[in-house]
């Protein structure tokens, strides 16, 4: 098994109280067959839509956001797969993928020795 | 933890009619900002963490710091209440403020205030139903639009011009203050009767829709009950009513889907622990000297409910109460309702003669059921061309799939029986 993680990209809650109600039941039904077949490693965590950005030798410190509001990293989770392919098809079943975000599926980098 | 039914609508109610209290209801727009605002942090919390232990705890808190937040960039640029005002004049301030705003206690009662000021007496009842829908339900503007089988842009128009009548209040409905509650709670348990109605006899061709909606207005009325001066026989009465109709909500769709009359629905599918609930609250709304139409009504649904087949009815005792509603409040849709139990106990051709004697009846052309109960009489009469004919027009003037496939079966039951004829 390799490791791989899912960066969560743009993607709306819902403008109604009964669409956040049921996009959140998706991804908690998405996390739960995820979690059911073993291929959560961790969770992740939510990320701020805003902060700093430190940049070059003059340590230069601007205000986030740092992309397009679409492009903003809300969150990650780390995740088991066999493969990338089998990382993608996974990733496939993510609900931010109907409200227009995206998942970007990153391998983690393996330490050989 | 699993994440309980319509959680975020209901907390949306509260929330906003907290923070309406707070800014005041000329700010109604920047306290459903602030809730939009903590509902799309709890989703983005909430779907990677796990949904808290006390989701609407979380979600209080939340919009309690959001409204910080809103209070420190709006105060210079907003007018808020004299009383407010002085709080936030500083930044240190805002915090020990909002929390204090924010007590339990305060925040029990908000509901209700905002339930009263849904309830303007400048508003149309069509417009209150609307706001309370919008507001307390947290129903979005399509979905109010869907409930009212009406389009975005009416819907739209209506709640932006209540709610203007609402922000020209300024303050939040005062619940504490006697009279004006017993003034205007009439109208509060009519929205609530309406917003029960719309769901029960409404247009909406969603079964999920119209059930929600009743579930709302006995969720509201609930609510009534727990204010001392809302828990009168009145709305015990209402309450009542909801219980004993909404305990006939999984039988009036068939499995298939299609609308089942009250004659042909099984009575074993009924909610006995609704109809227990509903008959509790009969008892209890039989004192004082008010006999409402509420009263009149939960006893009509109390007749039906306790009767083994439509035909072992009492349908004496129902056109009896037909007749003292007619004289509580009088419309052709209770003489309607009054000459089909005639028709019920004295046979098809005495519910024509009453049909045609309702005096404002042209105001039933509209309305399928007018269509439909000339039907269903001149059918058990044995005349089907006219019953056909009659069925017919219902069709023309059917709200929705529902009604319409139902009058469609009439319409060839008609026809298989001329055949036999």
């Amino acid at each position: 098994m390799s490791e791989y993680v899912f960066l969560y990209r743009g993607g709306e809650a819902g403008r109604s109280p009964e669409r956040v109600q049921q996009s959140m039941q998706k991804w908690m039904a998405w996390f739960k067959d995820l979690g059911a077949k073993g291929h959560i490693k961790d969770q992740g965590q939510p990320l701020e839509r805003a902060g700093k950005l430190v940049k070059g030798k003059q340590k230069t410190v601007t205000d986030g956001p740092f992309a397009e509001a679409k492009d903003i990293v809300g969150g990650y989770t780390l995740i088991e797969a066999r493969d990338l392919d089998q990382a993608v098809e996974l990733s496939k079943g993510c609900p931010i993928l109907e409200v227009d975000g995206g998942v970007e599926v990153r391998p983690v980098m393996k330490l050989t020795m | 933890m699993e994440l309980s039914e319509h959680l975020f609508r209901h907390e949306a109610g509260r929330m906003v009619a907290t923070l309406t209290r707070i800014f005041g209801t000329h700010n109604l727009a920047l306290a459903e900002d602030v809730v939009q605002d903590a509902f799309c942090r709890a989703f983005e919390v909430w779907k990677l963490r796990g949904v808290p232990e006390n989701p609407s705890a979380w979600l209080m808190a939340t919009a309690k710091n959001r409204a910080i937040d809103a209070l420190r960039r709006e105060r210079t640029v907003r007018t808020f209440e004299p009383e407010l005002s002085r709080l936030i004049q500083s930044e240190w301030t805002i915090p020990p403020a909002v929390e204090e705003l924010f007590v339990a206690g305060a925040v029990q009662d908000d509901l209700l205030r905002m339930m009263f000021s849904c309830c303007h007496p400048r508003l149309t009842e069509d417009s209150q139903v609307a706001l309370m829908l919008n507001i307390l339900c947290g129903f979005s503007v399509d979905e109010v639009a869907g409930a009212f089988v009406s389009t975005h842009a009416a819907i739209e128009k209506r709640i932006s011009r209540a709610k203007k009548v609402l922000a020209g209040s300024r303050k939040l409905f005062d619940v504490s203050a006697g009279s004006e509650f017993t003034l205007r709670l009439p109208a509060v348990q009519r929205a609530l009767y309406l917003l029960f109605n719309e769901g029960y006899h409404g247009a909406s061709p969603e079964t999920a829709v119209r059930a929600d909606l009743c579930h709302e207005a006995i969720r509201l009325t609930a609510l009534l009950l727990q204010h001392p001066l809302g828990l009168n026989p009145t709305t015990y009465a209402l309450s009542a009513l909801l219980h004993l109709h909404a305990a006939r909500l999984p039988a009036r769709t068939d499995a298939c889907g299609n609308l089942s009359s009250l004659f042909d629905q099984d009575r074993s599918q009924w909610d006995s622990s609704m109809l227990a609930e509903g008959q509790r609250l009969l008892d209890l709304s039989a004192t004082g000297p008010d006999l409402t139409e509420y009263h009149v009504e939960a006893a009509i649904a109390w007749v039906h409910a306790t009767a083994p087949s439509a035909e072992e009815t009492d349908w004496k005792r129902i056109v009896s109460l037909y007749e003292l509603l007619m004289t509580i409040r009088p419309s052709p849709v209770v003489a309607l309702n009054r000459a089909i139990a005639i028709a019920q106990h004295e046979g098809p051709a005495r519910g024509l003669e009453e049909i045609r004697a309702i005096a404002d009846r042209d105001r039933l052309a509209n309305y399928p059921f007018y269509f439909a109960a000339l039907g269903e009489f001149e059918f058990r009469a044995g005349v089907y061309e006219i019953a056909q004919e009659q069925f017919r027009k219902a069709l023309a003037v059917a709200r929705n799939s529902m009604e319409r496939e139902f009058l469609h079966k009439r319409i060839t039951a008609c026809e298989q029986a001329k055949a036999l004829a």
